[in-house]
């Protein structure tokens, strides 16, 4: 089913003047409300009646995560906090948070995006969905919730951490929908499995993201649960979930185009490529009022395709992501920086700066290793001290990265020292 | 009277140990008595050894993690009980012993390796009810 038909399948030419009328009236509203785009666009001689279609995108300057940070909390805002109804944030690149704000009308919109990625998932006014995304902060829980309830489904806000609770509530109400991360459906089917509930659920679908997964993966989903499984897309900085879902065709994410314009940049020149190039994902926030971004990277791999689906949407689709541009890593749908696990580290004095981050998944979870090397100052005879010390250690990266990780200490000098660009990940999973 | 104690810090990886007793036997460093502690991710070897501070430089130019710590050796009569007498003394003085482990040499008498929460407590212990402590020299020339 396609929820919005008349934004989803209009022409290319529609689609490209309304994007283009967009994108004047965004560019003279963050002129004029958001000063951070005002100097940027003065630095460089542009003024908002310079951009007179979509194509004159590339005249505009980007936006990073760090123009987020240095502005942080509310400096991108573009209205004042009594139009802000609601605040996210997600991990920045060092200790501060990502923070975004959104007005009624964002949230409109955002339930509205989600409800057209559960209706290409099949979910409909029917359907009972369990939403098992964190609820809080993170955009994944109130996002897609929003979405679900906007569709008329009955919605079960399950959160994360209780796995039985959530078979068990999964059975009982007969879900025939959940949206969670792939990991955690792959975990959950296993506990299904082993309480020998899988033939009495009565799942069709869910509806996926929050992390990258492979098509191994998806495959897999599917196999166990005997449903169909969807890939969902976003990032807080430009919404959250919703920005962009798959189909049944599974044929690339169709991206929300008339609320968020998608570029696919050479990493190296950032300039849009070719359709079917590989390059860097940018998105304009075409319609939001809150903290509206003009190119913002999202430091994500894809390429883009714009041909008519054969579920009949016309919208630009993605490709399932590629890799990243830089190194942050999705561990149990967080966002981690090895910058943060540094900083964090910084913190205690009895470990050295050096550090190594080893990712692996689990029984379909992700786990963290952090090892670390003692500082010689802090050399000891005691099993006790060390055991401690592990522990302070580890809860100063929960309280930093809002995840457990595991700490090992090593012998002092087997780290990987910082010579340029040390290596300070080892990710096993192979999630691209 | 203390002795020092040799540790070394250790990951739980194949051939590890060894490496260690091989920087000792090329410095002709010798043990007299050594203990253990093991956990699934770590070992602290902790060792007597006739040559401490030169031990703990040659393990530290080798790249290990060592230090050398206060610790008391006790000798005790070589015979039943003896040491649960000892432990008697440090327990009714409200010590608390953080690990301990022994050797014997001889027949009349025995040593064990103590390291107490308050070294220096405990030291004055032994020494008022008679106890005695020896050095890693001394017990080296038994």
């Amino acid at each position: 089913m396609i929820w919005n038909e008349t934004k989803e399948c209009m022409s290319r030419d529609q689609m490209t003047n309304l994007q283009s009328a967009r994108l004047v009236k965004l560019v003279d509203y963050v002129y004029h409300n958001v000063e951070f785009y005002r100097k940027k666009m003065q630095a460089i001689d542009l003024m908002p009646g310079d951009i007179k279609s979509i194509e004159d995108i590339t005249k505009l300057p980007f936006t990073t995560k760090d123009d987020l940070r240095d502005n942080y909390p509310f400096g991108l805002f573009a209205v004042p906090n009594s139009e802000i109804v609601r605040i996210h944030a997600s991990s920045g690149t060092t200790g501060k948070a990502t923070v975004v704000g959104y007005t009624r009308y964002d949230l409109d919109v955002w339930a509205e995006c989600v409800a057209r990625c559960l209706s290409m998932a099949g979910v409909g006014k029917d359907d009972i969905i369990q939403i098992a995304y964190g609820y809080g902060l993170f955009t994944g829980g109130l996002g897609a919730h929003g979405g679900a309830e906007k569709i008329g489904a009955t919605v079960v806000p399950m959160s994360t951490g209780n796995s039985k609770k959530l078979t068990t509530m999964m059975v009982d109400f007969g879900a025939t929908a959940i949206a969670c991360t792939p990991s955690y459906l792959l975990h959950i089917s296993e506990v299904l499995e082993n309480e020998g509930l899988l033939d009495k659920i009565k799942l069709k679908a869910a509806i996926c993201g929050a992390e990258p997964w492979t098509e191994k993966m998806h495959k897999e989903i599917e196999s166990k649960l005997n449903i169909k499984a969807f890939d969902i897309y976003g990032l807080s900085e430009v919404m959250g979930p919703g920005v962009a879902c798959d189909c049944q065709y599974h044929k690339g994410l169709h991206v929300c185009e008339d609320h968020f314009y998608p570029e696919v940049l050479n990493s190296a020149t950032l300039t849009p490529v070719a359709d079917g190039e590989t390059g860097e994902l940018a998105f304009t926030t075409l319609t939001k009022e809150g903290i509206p971004l003009i190119r913002y990277r999202t430091k994500d791999l894809t390429s883009i395709d714009h041909s008519t689906c054969e579920c009949g949407r016309t919208s630009a689709r993605i490709s399932r992501f590629k890799g990243r541009v830089d190194d942050m890593l999705i561990i149990r749908g967080v966002n981690v920086f090895p910058s943060q696990i540094e900083a964090a580290l910084c913190e205690v004095e009895e470990v050295t700066p050096h550090y190594m981050m080893i990712v692996d998944r689990v029984n379909n979870l992700d786990t963290l290793e952090v090892q670390v090397e003692l500082d010689s100052k802090f050399y000891t005879d005691e099993v006790r001290a060390i055991e401690s010390l592990t522990k302070k250690i580890s809860h100063v990266i929960l309280q930093a990265l809002g995840i457990n990780a595991k700490v090992k200490i090593v012998e002092p000098q087997t780290l990987v020292r910082s010579e340029g660009k040390a290596v300070h990940v080892l990710d096993k999973r192979k999630l691209y | 009277m203390f002795a020092k104690q040799l540790t070394v810090f250790i990951e739980n990886r194949n051939g590890r140990l060894s490496e260690v007793l091989n920087v000792l036997k090329e410095n002709n460093v010798n043990i007299l008595s050594l203990s253990l502690a093991d956990t699934t991710e770590f070992g602290l070897l902790r060792l007597i050894v006739d040559k401490a501070q030169l031990g703990k430089d040659k393990l530290q130019e080798s790249g290990f993690s060592s230090l050398l710590s206060d610790v008391s050796i006790i000798e005790i009569p070589h015979k039943a009980g003896s040491l649960q007498a000892l432990l008697k003394v440090i327990d009714n003085n409200g010590i608390n012993i953080e690990y301990m482990y022994g050797l014997s040499i001889g027949s009349s008498e025995a040593h064990v390796v103590l390291k107490a929460n308050d070294t220096k407590k405990v030291d004055d212990i032994l020494t008022e009810n008679g106890v005695k402590t020896i050095t890693c020299e001394e017990l080296a020339k038994l």
